[in-house]
């Protein structure tokens, strides 16, 4: 079989038995168990009737989670040239990123919202604090995984730091980098929506995923809430396709993981 | 303006008591006094240890000596453009095409652009590699990558020239093909070269000059001059001069391994 129509074929059919799967669970159910797993049916219909409120909470915290996203890709580049170029830099401060990874985000929420008000500047300081550490982390491992020939041939030239930072260590990063991309971005649309309902607002029109969810919940809307589910995925989808795409312009004429297999 | 005599030419490469010493062990490398002479092939062999991949760190200002004095072209190491070197690995940055590679070196001592571009043609021209100019290193066999890495070199334009094993991962066929390559090229371009290798046939091959070295300390034990003509090619190893060579080379390096015990050593 062509292996490329197989390629699109199998999770095609795969979603194909697991819908089905899903409808015959819907019918086994007693009748009066049935609204915990609506059917087909009721899924599209609460995607019919509430398509709307759901695209615009989504675009919200779609919006949200790029920008705490991308502002953690600013500071994590930042940090790990920094980090990187001076061996004092990494002692004295990764203890405090790895206290940043630990900040247990529910707990801190209400202080955030004192500090910054509830809404878009909590969601995006709390999807900062989610996306940042495996940026960092990775950026600074790549930054510093370059091999000992290489680094020798820059001395032996007499490369300046900033021609040895820029020409040799940041391109030699880049996998690294799109690691460390790829976890932030499964991470960012679920930060925000989490962020969200934790800290977000209903005032304004301006809810997104989170509130979106919560209100569900509160009307206890089963089908709707599972439609907010699905949105979500579709949300966190478009930021791995995204980076995804971007890794492969990036990486794909030279690097390994991109090589054409053997067969 | 008078020229100067053959005699009153300054070596290219000057040591003297050079020593070198990691931690307090014995010396890596032990009061080595040497010249070289521009447009010698000088090759370094002798037992793991001795002190031949050292003694070119030393040369190119990648580590500094611990004690004695040593001068290229008349400068401290690490201060002279006129020397380049060839790894054991290729060593080519995977994100950059054959060409840019091949001119990295002269970006960092900016170079101007079509000086470069000038430089890397005629150095891919050189081994033979003009069409790569840009593919990635990835898309190139074992081979191409150390002419690639060779070319590299030979872009800088330099008077010296040091190899630290770099054909050694190659198959024999196409370690030997380079080697022949490798002469022909510095035929057309005078350059001075120090290579370190363990193979006792391919030093003959190339060079006009073998130091063997013994290790524990690090030392020159014997100072061989090879007498073949140049320009040699692949008919050369087929001459009795050449096996003869090979033979009395051979014969030496063993013996300063039994002498140091570093093979028959009891179990």
């Amino acid at each position: 079989m062509n292996p490329r129509l197989l390629r699109w074929l199998l999770p095609v059919l795969l979603a194909a038995g697991f819908l089905v799967g899903w409808q015959v669970l819907h019918g086994q159910l007693s009748p009066s168990r049935r609204f915990l797993l609506p059917d087909l049916a009721g899924l599209i219909g609460a995607f019919r009737e509430h398509g709307a409120v759901l695209a615009r909470a989504a675009g919200y915290t779609g919006l949200a989670a790029l920008g705490g996203f991308g502002l953690a890709v600013v500071v994590a580049v930042v940090a790990s040239v920094l980090l990187a170029s001076s061996e004092l830099a990494r002692t004295a401060l990764y203890p405090y990123l790895m206290i940043l990874q630990m900040v247990p985000v529910i707990v801190i929420a209400p202080i955030l919202i004192l500090w910054v008000g509830p809404g878009w500047p909590s969601v995006i300081i709390v999807t900062f604090l989610i996306s940042f550490f495996p940026l960092v982390v990775n950026t600074t491992q790549g930054l510093l995984s370059v091999e000992r020939a290489q680094v020798d041939l820059f001395r032996m030239a007499r490369a300046s730091r900033l021609q040895a930072m820029f020409l040799l260590r940041v391109p030699a990063a880049l996998p690294y980098f799109f690691t460390g991309l790829r976890i932030s971005a499964i991470l960012a649309p679920i930060g925000a929506l989490t962020a969200d309902y934790i800290v977000g607002t209903t005032s304004g029109g301006r809810s997104g995923l989170g509130i979106t969810a919560l209100l569900f919940s509160a009307r206890n809307e089963i089908p709707a809430l599972y439609a907010t589910a699905i949105t979500g995925c579709l949300l966190g989808f478009a930021f791995v396709g995204v980076v995804s795409g971007l890794a492969w312009v990036t990486l794909h004429r030279w690097h390994d993981s991109y090589s054409p297999s053997d067969k | 303006m008078n020229a100067p005599s053959a005699s009153s030419v300054p070596p290219l490469i000057r040591m003297q008591a050079l020593t070198k010493r990691f931690g307090s062990g014995l010396p890596v490398l032990d009061g080595l006094t040497l010249d070289v002479a521009a447009g010698e092939f000088v090759s370094l062999i002798g037992p793991s240890g001795c002190g031949k991949s050292t003694l070119l760190r030393l040369l190119s200002g990648l580590t500094p000596a611990s004690g004695g004095h040593i001068t290229v072209a008349g400068r401290q190491t690490g201060e002279t453009d006129d020397l380049a070197y060839v790894f054991q690995d290729p060593t080519l940055l995977p994100w950059l095409k054959v060409a840019e590679n091949v001119e990295t070196l002269l970006r960092l001592r900016r170079m101007p652009a079509a000086e470069r571009r000038r430089r890397s043609a005629a150095a891919l021209e050189l081994v033979r590699l003009t069409d790569k100019a840009h593919a990635y290193p990835r898309q190139l066999s074992g081979g191409q990558r150390m002419r690639v890495s060779l070319a590299r070199a030979l872009a800088l334009e330099p008077r010296l020239i040091l190899l630290d094993e770099p054909f050694g991962a190659l198959d024999e066929m196409t370690r030997d093909r380079i080697g022949e390559e490798l002469l022909a090229i510095r035929e057309r371009q005078q350059w001075t070269a120090l290579f370190v290798t363990h193979s006792v046939a391919e030093a003959v091959f190339l060079s006009s000059r073998i130091l063997i070295f013994a290790a524990n300390p690090g030392r020159v034990v014997h100072d061989l001059p090879i007498t073949l003509p140049y320009p040699r090619n692949h008919d050369t190893r087929l001459a009795p001069a050449y096996l003869g060579l090979v033979a009395e080379v051979s014969a030496k390096l063993r013996a300063v391994e039994e002498s140091a015990g570093t093979i028959f050593t009891a179990a």
